[in-house]
């Protein structure tokens, strides 16, 4: 099985015949003791540390169809290196750029994903609601913003009701994490830990998404709920609506009501507050646990695991982009 | 377009599973079915390399090609789908003839089945062939991907996860 990497200390990562090997050093130029990764273990890198590379290390790493995440201090995404779009395929394209083009296909899609990723929320609060947490008025909301989205005729319009949903929706995070307050959602900086873990959380989302719709047709700078261009890789803003809830938001509750993440794995500089790496690697190490994490598909009738969702939420898509079959967004069925 | 060998077996496999493929909708080479099938054509037969050619005909590539014995030689994995290999070898056999080699045989190898299974050319096979040609180039001019097979053989398709994945 291919799985991803982290790489969160500095060092060299080179060719090493068919392995990778990895050179931590340290601050003060020290080489530490190298590690070796089997290049058909791994499905793509993500790169928190200072990394040292030559571009046989690439060329190496497209040929084997992995990408390499970057990341900076504050973990925002950098950019990624991708292996040359191997999958492309020209009618997908084509579809696709159609599907964005024309307004009220663009809509139709637009308005599932947000259908998706409400529904997604509604199902994160009712859990919490059955669990002694009084979140009631909170889902009658977001229920009341829900009915909303079909009636939309513009993105900018249907947008806003994302925004009102997401807003009601983090109002509830206070009532369900114990321990923290999160007061209200900030992004750039996050000014508390609860946004921190949030940031941290769906930038994680957004690559996983973005890595799973490199693995097929897709391409992923044409997005339809998001504007392209709002980020290089659009569509995976738009996926990640749909799965924050899933993978992200449940990730967040369990290491704070389970005390896996403490108020010192975090440090406030003027900068706002940021996860130290302590805290990053549990968050990292818990996400990951919950990628891998299976439930028995209803369609497939065989079990998948959270990430490979992902990839089918893009083959469900790239159907409905061929006309072969609606799009009907992930929604937890369980 | 040219048809391919793939594009023969596929017709015989799956109508949406050829229209998915050609249409360049293709699934990553990561399933361990298709790296055992490499494998199998990698290994199975090295000693053998020295009389095989590799011959590209009109955009048809033939693997293994005995030149002196005119006999084409087909590796495949399992006999699940036996008849798509037929068609598949029955059409090399076809091209070679078009290009003016008349009168060579094919063996299907199943190695690890240890089975063979020997092909002719017969005078109906050709006019099945003009046939399947036809019915090729009528499938992939359609807009449409064929409907779902929904037969056993998909559970071993690698688009099974995208042809029947749903909500
Ligand atoms: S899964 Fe079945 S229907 Fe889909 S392409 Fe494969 S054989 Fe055809």
């Amino acid at each position: 099985m291919k799985k991803s990497y982290y790489l969160f200390n500095p060092g060299r990562l080179s060719r090493k015949d068919n392995t990778l090997q990895f050179t931590p050093v340290d601050e003060q130029g020290k080489e530490g003791p190298c590690r070796y990764i089997p290049v058909e273990t791994v499905s793509d890198l993500y790169v928190f540390g200072n990394l040292d590379a030559n571009s046989a290390m690439y060329n190496f790493l497209g040929k084997n169809g992995i990408s390499a995440h970057f990341f900076d201090y504050y973990e925002h995404y950098t950019g990624s290196f991708f292996a040359k779009d191997y999958l492309l395929a020209g009618k997908m394209q084509v579809e696709q750029t159609r599907h964005y083009t024309l307004r009220n296909k663009r809509m139709v899609l637009a308005q599932k994903f947000v259908e998706g990723a409400a529904f997604n929320m509604l199902k994160n609060l009712r859990y919490y609601n059955n669990r002694e947490k009084d979140l009631a008025q909170i889902i009658s909301q977001i229920e009341g913003y829900a009915t909303q989205i079909s009636a939309t005729s513009e993105v900018a319009e249907l947008m806003g009701i994302e925004g009102n949903i997401r807003q009601t929706y983090y109002a509830a995070f206070d009532t369900i994490v114990s321990g923290f307050t999160m007061v209200n959602r900030s992004k750039r900086p996050p000014l508390n830990e609860v946004n921190v873990l949030i940031s941290f959380g769906n930038m994680m989302c957004y690559s996983v998404c973005m890595d799973m719709i490199y693995h097929t047709q897709l391409n992923p700078t044409i997005s339809f709920l998001h504007e392209p261009g709002t980020r290089r890789y659009s569509l995976a803003l738009d996926l990640a609506e749909i799965f924050k809830p899933v993978l992200v938001d449940r990730t967040i509750f369990r290491v704070l009501n389970k005390k896996e993440i403490q108020p010192n794995d975090f440090m406030t500089d003027i900068n706002g507050c940021v996860l130290k790496e302590s805290g990053k690697k549990v968050f990292v190490k818990a996400f990951e646990e919950r990628l891998k994490e299976t439930i028995k598909h209803r369609t497939l009738s065989k079990s998948v695991s959270y990430k490979h969702l992902v990839k089918l939420e893009c083959y469900k898509l790239s159907k409905h982009i061929l006309n072969i079959e609606e799009y009907k967004p992930f929604k937890i069925w369980w | 377009m040219h048809i391919t060998a793939t594009h023969i077996n596929l017709y015989h496999v799956c109508h949406r599973e050829l229209w998915l493929h050609a249409h360049e909708i293709r699934m990553e080479n990561t399933s361990d079915t298709v790296s055992e099938g490499k494998l199998i054509h990698e290994t199975a037969y090295p000693q053998r390399a020295e009389r095989y050619r590799e011959v590209v005909l009109g955009g048809v590539k033939i693997d293994f090609y005995d030149p002196k014995a005119k006999v084409v030689h087909e590796i495949k994995k399992s006999d699940k789908v036996e008849a798509a290999h037929l068609a598949q070898v029955k059409y090399y056999l076809y091209v070679l003839e078009q290009n003016g080699i008349a009168g060579a045989t094919g063996i299907i190898e199943y190695p690890t089945l240890r089975k063979t299974e020997t092909v002719e050319l017969t005078p109906a096979d050709r006019a099945a062939i003009v046939i399947w040609l036809g019915e090729i180039s009528r499938l992939l001019a359609q807009a449409q991907c064929p409907p779902l097979l929904n037969k056993p053989i998909c559970k071993q398709c690698s688009y099974f996860d995208f042809c029947y994945v749903e909500e």
